[in-house]
């Protein structure tokens, strides 16, 4: 690193910013406000609230909205951004072999990551609600949550890792099926029968935490009495789960899936740093990642960022009732 | 689980009783309990302190047995791995360039998002309900359908490889969400508040800085948090943005970039892995509450 560069441009620059963003932010505030005052009574309540959210309107409506329309409009192009093709780049995009791939390890990931994400979390919320060291048991099921899917992906790089037959084996999911179970070692990233499931164990080791935390609140809020009643009337302990705790949980398992849905469709860090999409582990994002950066045909990329976005627009959908019924509940 | 919910004595109760013969019975009709919650969590971290005993193991060890064999005499460890990794790769310049590219990207959309939020819940305006509608939605929209569109802005701007674009699109990408949790707590305060404050002749900004702000500083600090751990976490921006420039490069970048070309000294990875997660770890460890008080905002609630 150079240090000469480093003392003399870059912490300034990062002093600069962190003192200075915020400053010219609030005088802006003070500024918009000290105007809205000098207008007439009536007036004020119109304009005051556009101060306020002016800028996030202004960075959402440049970096999510126009991009939004930009490229649905840029997938109907053709390659050279000139020429009107209508729908014939998604027609080559989903003839592509490569793509129909990367279909089908979505749905794996849709439905397996989802699946085992949500078990493992409930399991865990469940279990641990019943011990007193709850408190350290969460937040090393959690832990995985703080670092990257970069960090995370080599960590099971080293988990997966294979020697041939005879080989001290150094991976540990290899050592543990060859020195205890006496199977033979397992290529966990190229074997094309279980690689996507080892990438998809990979992810659910992460985001189990995530789950937990929001399920183990929502069963913290279960009422005591509720539960005690269920007993008194003879209900068995499982019975009562799932009787009782099950359907209370019913919304948030609810809203938990759907984000992990929502994770899920949008899968990338961990096939692009493990496999970068070989061995037919591809996914729709690492697909558009590469027509984008590798390929440079943003006609072809366009149309896989429009097909991840049509996918989601189910659960976009789901998320906005919810949000509805809930405002209609304040 | 065969194990009836009352044999779990209230800590309290427990505490005062000490250890009586009964509280060692219950402890043993636990046990199926507490053998299958500590295995569950002893698998959950054997990959982490793996790569974490991994990355002190010399070269000579890790080919040819596995991270294991290091917790049983004779123990030997070295640094060497953490010092090829940071003199042979520029992980030590991708590890400021995160610090650089993540503390703008959280203290931008946090102070802006506190602005927007502050009017959703408190100011009346035309379309506030649908606007804060869209920017439900705009939660769950995958951020690569942003990509090309933004890529040619900044193309003709001159914004790619930047810190100020990535700060920017990060800003852009972060907002929803920051508006979304502070407005879910700006508007559970108490009205009253409000209406005191106006009878005092106190005016917006009075209102802003010196009652919903200093009121808000959970909520503010879950945001922080979360943002920051989301921008030093992310790989995908910063690929697009920063990711043909190795000077500008982030730590996931660079770790990503060494998986791929390390070949022989694979086992380097161990403690560039590890050095990525130091800054995660502690603040995870240290903030965790807000972090986990963000998650739970976060969630769109049934």
């Amino acid at each position: 690193m150079d240090l000469g560069q480093l003392l003399t441009v870059q912490l300034p620059t990062l002093l600069a910013v962190v003192i200075g963003v915020p400053a010219v932010l609030a005088g802006y505030i003070v500024v918009g406000e000290l105007l809205v005052r000098r207008l007439p009574d009536g007036a004020q309540p119109g304009v005051r609230p556009w101060i306020w959210v002016g800028p996030a309107l202004v960075f959402i409506a440049i970096f999510l909205v126009y991009p939004v329309f930009g490229t649905v409009y840029r997938s109907l192009l053709g390659r050279d951004g000139s020429s009107f093709v209508a729908l014939s780049n998604y027609g080559r995009v989903l003839g592509d072999s490569a793509v129909v791939t990367a279909i089908r390890d979505n749905i794996y990931w849709l439905l397996l990551y989802t699946l085992f994400a949500l078990l493992f979390g409930l399991l865990m919320a469940v279990l641990s609600d019943r011990v007193r060291y709850e408190t350290p048991v969460k937040s090393l099921i959690f832990m995985p949550m703080a670092i990257s899917f970069t960090a995370l992906a080599v960590i099971w790089k080293f988990m997966y890792s294979y020697q041939p037959p005879g080989e001290p084996q150094t991976g540990t999911l290899n050592a543990v099926l060859n020195g205890i179970l006496h199977v033979q070692p397992i290529t966990w990233i190229q074997d094309e029968r279980v690689n996507n499931f080892a990438l998809i164990a990979a992810a659910v080791w992460g985001i189990t935490g995530f789950a937990m935390v929001i399920l183990s609140a929502s069963l913290k809020g279960i009422p005591g009495e509720l539960l005690e009643a269920a007993r008194v009337d003879g209900a068995g302990q499982i019975t009562i789960f799932r009787r009782v705790i099950l359907p209370l949980l019913m919304p948030t398992i609810t809203v938990v899936a759907t984000t992990l849905v929502i994770f899920a469709l949008k899968a990338f860090d961990i096939v692009y740093v493990t496999t970068a999409g070989n061995f037919h582990t591809d996914v729709l994002a690492n697909r558009m990642y590469k027509e984008l950066y590798l390929a440079g045909n943003f006609a072809n990329s366009s149309a896989l960022a429009v097909i991840l976005l049509i996918a989601v627009i189910p659960v976009l959908i789901f998320n906005l009732r919810q949000f509805r019924a809930v405002e209609g509940r304040r | 689980m065969s194990v009836a919910r009352p044999e779990v004595a209230p800590p309290v109760e427990a505490a005062a009783a000490g250890i009586t013969p009964r509280t060692i019975l219950e402890w043993i009709g636990n046990l199926p309990l507490h053998v299958a919650i500590i295995g569950l969590t002893v698998a959950w971290i054997v990959p982490t302190v793996g790569l974490l005993v991994s990355s002190f193991r010399p070269l000579s060890a890790f080919a040819t047995s596995g991270w294991w064999t290091a917790l049983s005499p004779p123990f030997n460890f070295t640094l060497d791995n953490y010092q090829h990794i940071l003199s042979t790769s520029n992980l030590g310049t991708s590890f400021f360039n995160s610090f650089m590219i993540s503390i703008p990207a959280t203290v931008i959309p946090a102070t802006v998002a506190a602005f927007a939020a502050y009017a959703f819940s408190w100011m009346r305006f035309w379309g506030r309900d649908w606007i804060f509608l869209a920017l439900v939605g705009l939660l769950a929209v995958p951020l690569q359908v942003t990509f090309i569109p933004i890529l040619s802005m900044f193309t003709s701007l001159g914004l790619n490889g930047t810190f100020l674009g990535i700060w920017l699109a990060h800003t852009g990408y972060g907002l929803p969400f920051a508006i979304y949790l502070l407005a879910n707590f700006f508007r559970a305060l108490p009205a009253d508040l409000f209406e005191s404050a106006e009878i005092d002749g106190a005016g917006t900004l009075t209102v802003f800085f010196r009652i919903v702000l200093p009121l808000s500083v959970p909520a503010l600090a879950s945001l922080i948090i979360f943002q920051f751990l989301w921008v030093w976490n992310d790989l995908l921006v910063a690929l697009i943005y920063l990711g043909g420039t190795p000077e500008v490069a982030p730590l996931t970048v660079t770790l990503a970039n060494l998986v791929g070309s390390l070949g022989q000294g694979y086992q380097y990875l161990t403690a560039a892995a590890f050095l990525s997660m130091i800054v995660p770890l502690v603040v995870f460890f240290s903030l965790q509450r807000y972090f986990v008080r963000g998650i739970l905002a976060g969630s769109v609630k049934g």
